[in-house]
């Protein structure tokens, strides 16, 4: 680590603009997961999963309660033995490491600062640990408290300090030993929202100083969003979609995970004819008879029965009938509307009798509803934000 | 409001009264001039003169201190790897069980535990010529086994109240098992190590049952003199000496809850 680099933290959210190694099949992966699995009794929180995740990345595990997740993740930081499958990190393989021993730290989601050490002696137990020269811990324990700006603070006990305060004790404390590999176990899920949002940013300028590989495990999507290089969509023990935040959130790859990001509206169809040449296809809504068009890789044939899906907020709303190409075009009335200032949300009750939610930017400034109850509207949006999703 | 303060308030004075008006009349009567317990001769130190210079009590207490003493820092021990292992050792079968068995002997009748002793160091003196002849030793022994078990569940309810990833932070951080041990999980601990000394300690001195069965010719522990004096008839030197007792208990309480405290601030 180059402490005259790290020592000024870059104070601008300045945007981690990612390489995409995934994409280059001549890439090596900094951690190799292959075939893991883990049963607890008989339960399996964990299920035969494949994962590659190169050097640099911001990457993050994503899924509710009980996906295994976390088991996921205490099996990198070795305190759970797998049934089955490997981990490589940095082309060494972890089996017969034990947590101790590994290239990798963590950030507990308790944080886990020693109640009965200062926040000085927290940082520097994991250098002691390697029997460091007294010299060098102290410089580098300097450098970590002023990199997280917990100098003036560095005598006090964790029960002095602040819920953020302690995050960054325990962020200090993993990274002071300069791991090849950071694990984060939620962490922003034990701070205030403000709190939250200014945190985020300093992970992501740290991480970029640093450039350590960052693996976080959380249950919040938007925390996932906005750190990550890519996201991991973990269902049931297995991965449901590996990409990144645009390509998950813009293209799911099924319902579960287009649910899980935001809100969305779904359609049944059936696909008309296909274009494999411009990969389009042309699809015939269940109920109204609506035709539309939409964007799909040649994965579809004509008479499959899809769900079309759309975001709410690529819904505009008027009350006269909008002109353009590849428009896909609605009626319905407003059922229900939902104020928030900068926009609102509108639930509009289709002529087939579904409701579609819509978001849409007030954009022009009124003291009156743009749009009151009752009110018939024409929806309309781009074909190109048709998703069509086979299950 | 009024009414009912005041009716809480004279609740908490009865309550009081009830509990330590005899515990004052015996401070009081230790001070008496009167050799008669009952009737007041005015302030005199006599009866401590008499304790003091009373060697079969001095030597009993002596043997009582140094059987607590030890006793205690045994079940310390043991105790506090019980309660290790009932709660760090993940899930395995039958912990349940062991958890159980563990806290059985806080409700076990004494007078079951003594006899159960009494036999078992019979049979084995008997079997392999092990203990040569009941005392102090025995009595110690005894007193290790019982109040364990009160070490081990002071010991288990705190760790299992403990946040179980600090001990794997100092693992991630590079702490091999036994360097945790002593860095994290054993500081952590202390304060009710020492509670659960503290209470063995008085456990053991307070005890007579046990060490009644358990004992031999030799050994005569406080308990055991005062009670068998009591029987030919309650003289002053005994208030005295229950006041001195009264007196020390005090202190290990007061230092306890001050160490119980600090321990609940800290968190």
């Amino acid at each position: 680590m180059n402490n005259e680099n790290t020592i000024k933290a870059n104070q601008s959210a300045k945007p981690y603009v990612a390489e995409t190694p995934w994409l280059d099949p001549e890439a090596v992966p900094f951690i190799q997961i292959k075939g893991l699995s883990k049963q607890f009794d008989d339960f399996s929180a964990v299920d035969n999963v494949d994962l590659n995740i190169y050097k640099g990345e911001l990457f993050t595990i994503l899924g509710g309660s009980g996906c295994g997740k976390s088991t996921l993740l205490r099996m990198l930081a070795g305190f759970e033995t797998p049934n089955a499958g490997q981990i490589i990190i940095d082309g060494i393989d972890m089996a017969n490491i034990p947590a101790y021993d590994r290239p990798i730290n963590m950030m507990f989601q308790s944080y886990a600062v020693f109640p009965h050490m200062t926040v000085e002696q927290n940082i520097s137990y994991g250098l002691k640990k390697d029997k460091l020269a007294k010299a060098e811990i102290a410089t580098r324990v300097k450098d970590m408290l002023e990199l997280v700006q917990l100098s003036e603070l560095a005598k006090r006990k964790p029960n002095q300090l602040s819920g953020g305060q302690r995050q960054r004790v325990a962020l200090a404390r993993a990274l002071i030993k300069q791991p090849k590999v950071l694990l984060l176990d939620e962490p922003l899920a034990a701070l205030d929202k403000k709190l939250r949002e200014q945190t985020q940013f300093e992970l992501i300028n740290l991480q970029y100083e640093l450039g350590i590989t960052f693996v976080v495990v959380t249950h919040d999507q938007e925390e996932a969003m906005t750190l990550s290089t890519r996201v991991a969509v973990m269902d049931a023990g297995k991965f449901i979609q590996i990409d990144t935040p645009t390509q998950v959130y813009e293209s799911p790859h099924n319902r579960f995970v287009a649910n899980f990001f935001g809100t969305i509206n779904f359609f049944n169809a059936t696909v008309l004819s296909t274009d494999p040449e411009a990969q389009t296809l042309t699809a015939q809504l269940e109920k109204t008879g609506t035709q539309l068009e939409a964007k799909a890789e040649g994965r579809f044939s004509a008479s499959d029965e899809v769900t079309i899906a759309v975001r709410p907020e690529k819904i505009s709303v008027s009350q006269e009938r909008p002109e353009g190409d590849h428009l896909t075009i609605t009626k319905g009335t407003v059922e229900d509307l939902a104020y928030y200032g900068n926009r609102s949300v509108y639930r509009v009750r289709s002529q087939s009798g579904r409701i579609i939610q819509v978001s849409a930017q007030n954009n022009q400034r009124s003291e009156q509803l743009v749009l009151e109850w009752d009110d018939e509207v024409y929806l309309s949006w781009d074909s190109s934000c048709n998703v069509v999703l086979s299950e | 409001m009024q009414k009912s303060s005041r009716f809480v308030f004279s609740a908490l004075c009865f309550g009081f009264a009830f509990l330590y008006i005899p515990i004052l009349v015996l401070i009081a009567f230790s001070f008496n001039q009167s050799a008669i317990t009952s009737v007041w001769g005015g302030f005199s130190l006599r009866w401590y003169t008499a304790l003091f210079n009373n060697e079969q009590i001095i030597e009993a207490a002596l043997l009582s201190l140094k059987i607590a003493a030890t006793s205690a820092t045994f079940a310390t021990i043991l105790g506090t790897m019980a309660g290790l292992a009932l709660t760090q050792i993940g899930r395995y079968r039958g912990r349940l069980i062991f958890t159980g068995l563990i806290a059985a002997p806080l409700v076990m009748p004494e007078v079951i535990t003594g006899l159960s002793l009494l036999l078992m160091f019979v049979s084995l003196q008997e079997l392999i010529g092990w203990p040569l002849s009941r005392g102090a030793g025995t009595i110690t022994i005894a007193h290790i086994t019982f109040s364990m078990a009160y070490v081990a569940v002071i010991v288990q309810s705190r760790l299992s109240s403990m946040d179980q990833s600090l001990q794997e932070a100092a693992m991630d951080l590079g702490g091999r098992p036994t360097q945790v041990a002593f860095d994290i999980t054993l500081p952590l601990i202390a304060p009710s190590m020492l509670s659960g000394w503290l209470l063995a300690f008085t456990l053991s001195l307070d005890d007579l049952v046990i060490a009644s069965f358990t004992s031999g010719a030799g050994a005569s522990t406080l308990p055991m003199v005062i009670f068998s004096k009591i029987k030919l008839g309650v003289t002053p030197d005994i208030n005295a000496l229950a006041t001195l007792i009264i007196g020390t208990v005090s202190i290990g309480i007061m230092i306890a809850s001050w160490v119980m405290f600090r321990q609940s601030k800290r968190n």
